[in-house]
């Protein structure tokens, strides 16, 4: 089993035109995702990685059924795309364009509060089932099929820890990159909530980092509700105060909250174990299989 | 981005905000210019972005032209928290009777902006917010309606604020929330709006930060952002478009995905070393790339030696290793150590192009880490 995306999942690609929407429409077809359309304005009627393209997301998943968006649009644009993508009744819309203004994501997030689609990301690696399918920009080849859930706010890092599972012969059900930016769709609980839901996950790794109270929480809810053992990881200890480190949402403000130290202590609270480095994340989650 | 004082200032005068009257200085010389303009008494304020300037003695009111000519020599040039002072902003001294906070932030959690306000102005809100979470009301906007009339006088109202100025708070917190929609500001605050005896309100102080992932589509304060840069280096790191934040340690880090980057600098901590920065080539960078950020690194006087550790999704393995040779190979003697680990896409192929004469390659993160520390204690020994 897996959660949000598996081999039945039909996949319209928001952005297919452009260089880094065909590059990776290519890569995911290989992977064996369903991508049935494309949606670029005033490209309807083309054909990209034989994939066919239609001018609005409403055309495209009225004509091949697609019931998943995966969004390329370029940042300016992407408040946008997200708008259409959830105007269209889907069930679940991954962006992974990095650098929407943060103003515009508040506006998406009011509107997707009133749907039932889940959104991924944005500025995220996207989702992967393992041997079913990917939607996004992850490099299939590192992941294996198992028994781990995987949710990580930055891309990158997930495969290094994926890459710790994988040499110990630990695969995954499904892997999550919830995005690093302020305002974010899918939260870690959100993803908690689904892994512990899914019979097949018998264990969960979480990669959070310094900025906001995401992992906060996560924590509160994993002592709350969760039986499934869970190992964690927390980027950005070194991190100055009031120093964005890349990512948008990776900031420590002026009075402490956000700091990887009280993310760690919720977490210990919590029961869950955190790495000191990635490789001692994958030893944890070893013990608990 | 956040901007100086100076510049928030002439943003919220704009607006139509009151501000004090002032002139930006860089010279003793001007400063005394200015005053004798603005009269006395006229503070004298360090243009750098730390916190805690008044008490750091970034702050000083001259009340005649030998204390301003004092006062500016003591503070221009001055080391504040590590950075060099090189403006500062003489304006007229308020006389005030009351200081009050009002500000808007996004609230990560609830995914909106909240407006606030307090009559306990002045000191660190953040401190306030700690200790006496009751003293600051709040006001929730729905970003897709934007910030009604109503609710402006109702967190005035909330947070007590006398009403002889609660039409003017009111107003002014409305101003700031057209600035924060319209400038795509991150935040924005007046810490303190001062309240003089004849009761009239002025912004003593300006705090706006900028998205910067709006930036494109703010022209104007784009302009601003190299003038608020405070360090050379990540002036040099805008222009080359990274993500970069200098740090006070011998070990320069280069990595792709802000995450990953953070946890090399964690590493670095963890095997008893001191990172230099944080660089984020970001993904899918080509070889210039590569090159530019070993260049900027290198720039740093600070570092001692260099640690590059790449995991390739959309970035490849050859064009890192491509990088990397171009940056090194134009070296008579390479400047400082590098040692490299790369893995993920294309990664075999990167090491059989990577000239191993010019750097050190270990396999894991963990010992590239480790690695680079010994190189650095070595190198600053």
């Amino acid at each position: 089993m897996s959660i949000f995306v598996d081999d039945d999942t039909r996949v319209v690609v928001q952005g297919i035109t452009g260089g880094e929407g065909k590059f990776h429409t290519e890569q995911m077809i290989e992977y064996g995702t369903n991508v049935v359309a494309g949606a670029v304005p005033g490209k309807g009627g083309q054909e990209v990685a034989g994939v066919p393209v239609y001018d609005t997301v409403d055309g495209a998943v009225e004509a091949e059924d697609a019931d998943a968006s995966v969004i390329f649009v370029p940042p300016a644009f992407a408040g946008d795309a997200v708008f259409e993508a959830l105007d269209t009744d889907l069930d679940l819309v991954v962006a992974i364009t990095e650098g929407i203004p943060t103003q515009d994501m508040a506006k998406v997030n009011k509107r997707l509060s009133e749907t039932d689609t889940r959104l991924i990301g944005p500025n995220c690696p996207g989702i992967i089932t393992p041997g079913e399918a990917k939607l996004g920009i992850l490099p299939g080849n590192i992941f294996e099929s198992g028994d781990v859930g995987l949710v990580s706010r930055s891309g990158t890092l997930t495969y290094q820890v994926v890459s710790n599972l994988t040499e110990r012969g630990i695969g995954q059900t499904t892997a999550i990159g919830i995005g690093g930016d302020p305002i974010i769709g899918t939260s870690f609980v959100d993803a908690l909530e689904a892994f512990e839901a899914d019979g097949d996950t018998k264990a969960v790794v979480m990669c959070g980092e310094i900025g906001g109270e995401d992992e906060e929480q996560a924590a509160k809810f994993i002592a709350e509700y969760m039986d499934t053992p869970v190992a964690g990881f927390i980027a950005g200890r070194t991190a100055p105060p009031g120093k964005r480190m890349g990512h948008a949402g990776a900031i420590v403000s002026g009075s402490g909250t956000g700091t990887a130290d009280s993310k760690i202590s919720a977490l210990n609270d919590a029961g869950v174990p955190v790495g000191d480095t990635p490789n001692e994340v994958a030893e944890y989650v070893e013990d608990f299989l | 981005m956040r901007l100086h004082e100076y510049q928030a200032k002439e943003v919220f005068a704009d607006a139509g905000v009151p501000v004090p009257e002032s002139r930006l200085a860089t010279t003793v010389e001007e400063v005394v210019e200015a005053v004798a303009d603005i009269g006395f008494p006229a503070a004298i304020k360090a243009q750098v972005h730390v916190g805690g300037r008044g008490k750091a003695g970034g702050i000083k009111i001259a009340t005649d032209e030998d204390e301003a000519r004092q006062y500016a020599d003591e503070i221009l040039g001055m080391d504040l928290k590590g950075y060099t002072v090189e403006k500062v902003l003489v304006e007229a001294g308020v006389d005030f009777e009351n200081e009050l906070y009002v500000g808007i932030t996004m609230d990560r959690g609830e995914g909106e902006p909240v407006a606030m306000v307090s009559t306990e102005g002045g000191v660190d809100i953040e401190s306030v917010a700690e200790e006496t979470p009751e003293a600051i009301a709040r006001e929730h906007i729905d970003p897709a309606f934007g910030f009604h009339p109503y609710q402006a006088r109702k967190v005035v109202y909330d947070a007590g604020i006398p009403g002889d100025i609660a039409g003017d708070i009111a107003s002014i917190l409305s101003t700031l929330y057209d600035l924060y929609e319209s400038k795509d500001a991150s935040e924005i605050e007046i810490n303190p709006v001062m309240i003089t005896a004849d009761r009239e309100v002025v912004a003593a102080d300006a705090v706006m930060n900028i998205d910067e992932d709006a930036l494109f589509r703010q022209p104007e304060l784009a302009e601003m952002e190299d003038e608020a840069a405070e360090d050379d280096l990540e002036a040099k790191a805008n222009e080359y478009g990274f993500d970069y934040v200098r740090l006070s340690g011998n070990v320069g880090i280069i990595g792709n995905g802000a995450g990953l980057v953070m946890t090399t600098l964690d590493l670095v901590d963890h095997f008893g070393g001191e990172p230099a920065n944080f660089l984020d080539i970001g993904g899918g960078a080509k070889a210039e790339r590569v090159a530019n950020a070993l260049d900027m690194v290198f720039a740093d006087e600070n570092v001692d030696a260099v640690v590059f550790n790449i995991f390739g999704g959309i970035t490849r393995g050859d064009e890192v290793a491509k990088g990397i040779n171009e940056a090194l190979e134009q070296f008579d003697e390479i400047p400082k150590q590098v040692v490299v680990r790369l893995a993920g896409t294309n990664a075999e192929e990167g090491m059989e192009i990577l000239n191993t004469d010019l750097v050190e390659v270990e396999a894991t993160l963990e010992d590239a880490v480790q690695q680079a520390v010994e190189n650095a204690q070595e190198a600053s020994q």
